[in-house]
Parts: structure tokens; sequence; C-alpha cells
């Protein structure tokens, strides 16, 4: 007799485990093979838990040494890497075309490794020390943001994610990221591989379900640093940017084509950054000039 | 008034530390190398193989080959021809991979990395451990990461490779030496001939076959082993773009003169004196292991030991006690134990030099005082030593002795102590320990060094430029300053 396959049930990672929606709603999703997959289809209350999960997450990844951030993001290219094919099959139930398919993931997995070298890079890039007049040491260094909400490029199953998750990350914020709601199967197997990456439970945070629904609990949320959107939807974008002034969010729309080798760059990090400046006194006696 | 009594730090003499040697069995060694020429290993053109000894035991590990110009010339040409065909070619993405790929190779064989670096070398199992070998790895992952964002290092300019780079390096950090000049070359979209120091070129050969492993297009990273001429030779090769040489002022004065009138760029990373000051208001028992790692990490086989100390009047009683004290608690002996604080002096020359330099102290008027441990017959030891009552003239206080051996001076104004510290012809590192924010950078500004430590000492990372003033040499490693030397605009 013929064996018959295990089919996957997909949930929602939040603060690094899996659950399934505590809603308990789900929306369908025919893929190509004519199988329906059960989608979460995530409430408020999950998004409001995946902050909670973010926020204590925070800490302990902003405190990591960059290197260290640098080679766990390098890890997360490392196990993409190893479950290429797995990927290669989830984007061809959704539509994706052989060589797009190999593209998307080939493109993911060089732009991980792209921004692990960012980790410990871009702070001596964007640091200056001032020459303020008065005698003083006088600095200014990158810090993260804190917690990100990002509504992923709804165009994208796998590249639109990673090119948000990475820069986010690699500045040492945590985020939340709601799925293409077309093609989330991806996500929730993305989710996996940063599961097993040796990254901490609650850094990345994915959830899948409704931008209609979701988009103003996203940009509301008074624990929220940063939203997000990566689409072009006028009157959600109008919606978040209100909602967003409630906290003083810092709003972006990243409305691109992330297969363009181009979308990537450093100033995907900085957008996620605040500048700190420190002044230190410079005591001013002993020699007048220097001899040697 | 009553004397206030002293208290001695007292130590539990009758616990003695178990011997706790690390496991070899697990490494890898052939008996004997050859040349790392195109991506294979060839036998030399001279036939000629020398012995690389173990310093702590003076027993021979293997046979190395000696190179000759006609290896060298090979070697160029593995070089320019792998920067011609492919790595100059290849996108700066794919040529991340390759070094990436180097940086996990040496985390995964990092155990018998750092037991072969300790067998060959002599430094303390503990140190090649967590130091050299996990430093070395760090290196290769920081600059595979700045392969494809060199754009964004140098703003509004077009960084270009330069070609060729040859590189000589020295014998206190074999492998973490190797990484730093191969890593940075390499990013940078440069090929490489690298000549270890013939005390320890295992590492070294090690690395090639790790680069072997890796994947890493036939001639992009060529190894030569061999003594002095081999570096001269390669100096003086016709086809290379770049020198980057390691090692001491004398040679690096050479080489700037030898290739004076040729396009060739260079960077030195030379000798250093540094002055490690400690005021009277430092946290003093933090300042005294300060101290001690400053002068005797590496055993004092260091460019930046902290080899000149300079202790403000008001505490020096108390300093030079407490150093006295730790000096005693020092674990002098077997490199491979891992308790041993201070290994093998890397060879019998090495061992005559700082001996030389024991007898010059002392003739010409210091005070010398050592730890009264016993130290093993057979290898190249030294006790640990410190010099009091010394001055600027001495030429204990004015020469690199590169062993472990500490000069001490007092002084009474921030005046003086900057114009001694400064009064010197190297300038590699400075240490500055107080309690007091305002006055570090005071110092920090008038202390003509490359690199200045703060309320420590000894710290590296890939991410810090490291090199020095005046003649301890020119051009940074480390950082996004170490991309400089190996570009052009």
């Amino acid at each position: 007799m013929e064996r018959i396959e295990v089919l996957k049930t997909y949930k929602i990672f939040i603060g690094g485990q899996f659950p399934r929606t505590e809603s308990g709603r789900y929306y369908p999703l025919k893929l190509k093979n004519n199988m329906t997959v059960n989608v979460s289809l995530s409430s408020r209350k999950d998004y409001r838990n995946a902050v909670i999960a973010a926020r204590s997450a925070f800490s302990g990844w902003s405190a990591r040494a960059a290197f260290n951030r640098g080679q766990i993001l390098y890890r997360i290219a490392e196990m993409l890497e190893g479950r290429k094919e797995q990927f290669l099959e989830e984007l061809k139930q959704l539509g994706y075309t052989p060589a797009a398919a190999k593209k998307e993931v080939e493109q993911s997995i060089d732009r991980l490794v792209y921004y692990a070298g960012w980790c410990d890079k871009y702070q001596q890039l964007f640091s200056s020390v001032n020459p303020v007049a008065t005698s003083h040491f006088n600095f200014s260094v990158p810090e993260p943001m804190g917690v990100v909400a990002i509504l992923a490029d709804e165009s994208s199953a796998l590249l639109g994610l990673v090119s948000v998750i990475a820069p986010a990350i690699a500045g040492g914020n945590t985020c939340i990221v709601l799925a293409s709601e077309s093609k989330p199967t991806c996500s929730i197997t993305f989710a996996e591989v940063v599961a097993t990456s040796d990254v901490p439970g609650g850094v990345v945070n994915i959830v899948t379900g409704s931008r209609k629904e979701l988009h103003s609990h996203f940009s509301s949320h008074m624990d929220v640093n940063a939203i997000i959107n990566c689409n072009s939807e006028k009157d959600f974008n109008k919606t978040i940017g209100e909602n967003a002034s409630l906290n003083v969010k810092r709003v972006f729309t990243w409305n691109k084509n992330w297969n363009d080798e181009k979308e990537q760059g450093p100033y995907y990090i900085t957008d996620l950054q605040e500048i700190k400046t420190t002044w230190h006194p410079i005591e001013n006696i002993g020699v007048s000039g220097i001899k040697y | 008034m009553a004397k206030k009594e002293v208290k001695k730090l007292e130590y539990f003499t009758d616990w003695k530390y178990a011997p706790s040697p690390e496991a070899t069995d697990h490494i890898r060694l052939q008996k004997q190398y050859d040349l790392f020429i195109n991506g294979k290993f060839v036998k030399p053109n001279s036939g000629k193989y020398f012995d690389t000894i173990n310093p702590a035991s003076e027993e021979k590990i293997s046979s190395i080959a000696e190179a000759n110009d006609k290896d060298v010339d090979s070697a160029v040409k593995a070089a320019r021809g792998a920067y011609d065909k492919t790595w100059s070619k290849m996108p700066a993405k794919e040529r991340a991979k390759y070094i990436y790929r180097i940086a996990r190779l040496i985390q995964e064989r990092a155990r018998e990395l750092s037991v072969i670096e300790t067998l060959d070398g002599g430094k303390s199992i503990r140190e090649s451990r967590d130091i050299d070998v996990p430093l070395a790895a760090n290196h290769f992952f920081y600059y595979a990461g700045w392969a494809d964002k060199l754009e964004y290092a140098f703003p509004n300019r077009q960084p270009k490779s330069l070609g060729v780079a040859g590189q000589v390096i020295p014998w206190n950090f074999p492998l973490l030496m190797a990484a730093w000049k191969i890593a940075p070359a390499l990013a940078t979209g440069n090929t490489v001939v690298l000549k270890p120091a013939e005390t320890t070129s295992l590492t070294a050969l090690k690395l090639a076959e790790i680069i072997q492993e890796s994947g890493l297009p036939d001639g992009v990273v060529n190894i030569i082993t061999g003594h002095g001429p081999v570096g001269a030779s390669m100096v003086n090769h016709k086809d290379i773009n770049k020198i980057a040489f390691t090692g001491s002022t004398g040679v690096g004065k050479w080489i700037q003169k030898a290739i004076a009138g040729t396009d060739k760029k260079l960077t030195l990373e030379l000798g250093g004196k540094a002055a490690n000051i400690i005021f009277e208001d430092a946290p003093i028992n933090q300042a005294v292991e300060g101290i001690i790692n400053g002068i005797f990490f590496n055993q004092g086989h260091v460019c930046c030991a902290g080899s000149r100390l300079f202790v403000q009047e008001s505490v020096a009683e108390e300093v030079i006690r407490k150093l006295k004290d730790r000096l005693e608690t020092l674990i002098v002996g077997d490199p491979l134990d891992k308790n041993t604080d201070i290994g093998a002096i890397n060879s019998k020359m090495q061992l005559n030099k700082i001996n030389e330099y024991l007898k010059i102290g002392v003739n010409d008027g210091a005070e010398m005082y050592q730890s009264s441990c016993t130290i093993p017959k057979k290898g190249f030891f030294v006790r640990p030593t410190l010099f009091l009552n010394t001055s600027q003239s001495h030429r204990i206080s004015q020469e690199e002795i590169f062993g472990p051996v500490l000069a001490i001076q007092t002084f009474r104004t921030i005046e003086e102590v900057i114009e001694k510290a400064n009064n010197i012809p190297y300038g590699l590192s400075a240490g500055v320990w107080t309690d007091k924010g305002s006055r570090i950078f005071n110092l920090t500004s008038k202390l003509r060094a490359g690199v200045v430590w703060a309320n420590t000492y000894n710290k590296f990372d890939p991410t810090s430029p490291f090199g020095g003033y005046k003649e301890s040499g020119f051009g940074r490693e480390g950082g996004l300053h170490g991309l400089m030397p190996y570009l052009k605009f």
C-alpha cells in the first residue's frame, strides 16, 4: 500500500514557541497541489502576547556582543541553506516557478549573510567623536530602538520577510512580523529555521493573519517603538501614521522590490537606531606641548 | 605614632595544583611539511628541511621546508595568476563566503590548533585556547563581512584591491598574526604570499590545510616557510604590490629602505616599550593584576607589552609590595598544563637575549627581583622578573626585551610621567590606571601611542584598530582602518 504523507500544521511563532492563535480562528489557503492549509488567523491578543515576548527579549538581545549577533545571523543562513529543498517545495506550492523559487531562497540566504556581516560594522560607520569647543570627550553612537512591528511584503513569501527581519535584529532590535497574507506558509517554516539557529526566543516573532484587521493594532500598541509597513495601501498608511503618533513611534514605509540586489544596506539598520551622545570632561593639566 | 601593620597576602602554599595537562592525542601532525603553493603542498627547490622543536622540552616536533628564491617566485606567480584569473573577478559576496568558511573551519578545529600552537611556540594552553585561536577565527569572520561592503567604508571613493600581498609574520602569535594579515587582504580582494616565522610554522601550515579544505581557489593564499632570507626575497620580489610586516623595528627599517623608490605599499607593525602608568587614585588591586597581565601575558613576547611601569610615588611602596606578592603566585612551567601562567620562551636565541638583558639591568645598577619559583630543567624558561629603581637612561628602560621582564620607575607629577612615557622612539601602546575619567582622557590625548588601555591592558578585538606611532610602525590592523592598507582609490 502507498505510504500516506504526514501533513504539517502551520502555527504561529511567539516567544520561541509555536502556538496556534489564541482565538482558535483560521483561514483556508489552497496550495497548487490542491491541498488546503488552515492558516492561523491571528488576533489582537496574539499580537499583544508577541509584543510582551519581544519586549522581554530586548534587553538580552541588545546587550549581546555585536559579533555574537553576527554569528547568530550567519547561523540562520547556514540553517536556511540546509533546508533549501523544503523551501523550494513550499514556494512551488505557493505558485513560484522553480527558477523564481530558487532565486528567492538563494537571495534570502545571501541577504542573511550580508546582514550578519553588518552586525559589528555599522557602528564604526555611523558613530562619531564630536570635536566640541570645550574640554570634553564627546561621542555619539547608534543604539537599537527597541521593539519593531513589521507588516511584511504581501507579494513575497520569504525574501520580503528576511529583508526586513535581518536589519532589525542585526541592529539589536526585537520584532513582531505579520507575514504575507496570501503566502504565509514559508514564514512559519522560516520561524522553524530561526528557532534552531541560537536566536533567543522572543527576538523574532511571526504571526499570520489579516493585515486589514491587524494594522491598526500593530500601530497603536504603546510598547512598540517603531513600525514598518512594506505595502502600499494608502488608507492603512494613514491609520498607521495616526496611531503611531500615540507614543511617537517611528514609521517607515519600505515598499520595495526586495529581489533587487540594491535593496539592502546599512541604512535599513540605521533607520531602526537611535543616536546617543555622551559628554565626558577631559582634565587639562600637564605638559602643554607634546614634544615627541 | 605606632607603625601601621602591613598585611601581607597569604597564599596557602600547602595547596598544590595537581598537574592538568591538555590532551595531545587528538591532534594531527605530519612528520614533514612542504610549501603551500597554488593550492598544493610542494617540495622546496632547495630540498632542505629544518626542525621545528617544542621549546618546553627541546624535542623535535616536525620538519619544515626551507624555501629559496625560486619557491618565492613560484608562490608569487601563483598568487598573481589567482589574482588575475579568479579572485579579482569574483563577486565580492562570494569572496566573503570563502572567508566565512575559513572562520568556521578554524572554529571547528580550535582545540587542535591551540594545542599545536602551544607545542610549537611555548605559550600557555590557557592563552592559545582562550585568546589566540578564537581571536584568529573572529578576525576571519569579521573581515569576511567587509568584502561586499567596502564602498560604505570609504564614502565618495572607489576602493580597489592592490594585487599580490607579501606578508611576513612573527613567532609570538603565529596563527593570530596569520589571521590579522590574511583576512583583511582577502576581504579587500588581494591574493597572498605569507611567510610564518621559522620557529612557529606549524599552525600556519595547518591553516594552509584548512584553506585547502575550504575550497578557496588555488593560489589565492600561498604559505611558504623558511628563515630570514625568504622574507628578504619576498620584499625584493618585483611582482609584489604590498608588503605587510610584523616584527622587530630593526627588520622593519631594513624593509622600508629596501622597497624605497618602488611602488610597493607598506605597513609595519614593529616593536614597543609601552608605559603602564599607575596613579595614586587607581584601584590598586586591579592595577596590580593589570601590570601582571601587561608584562607577563605570553611570556612578555608581546610588542605592546606594558614593559615600563610608572608608579606614582605616594603608592609605589604598596604597588611594589603587592606586585612582588602576586609574582610569587605565578605558575611557570609546562605550557600544556591548564594552570600554567607563564610557559616557555619561544627559542634558545630569545632565551639568551633575555638573559643578556638581565645582566645588563644589574650592571646598569637596577635592582633585580625574581619570583622564587622553580623552573623546569629542560626547555627554555625564565623566572618572571622585576627591575626596581630603574631610570629613564637604563637600557632595560629603553630597549625592547620581549620577555617577562618589567622595568619599574616612579613619578611625582603628571608632567613628569607624560614626558617620560613619551621620551622613547617607540609608540605602540600605553596603559593608564586611575579612578578619574577626566584624567584618562587627558592622558589618552597626550600619550604618543597607537593604543591606550585605560584601567585594562592587552585587550584585542577584530573591530579595534591596532598599530603604532613613531618607530613602532605605521598602518593599522583591525576594524575599518585595517582595510585601508590593502586598498587603493
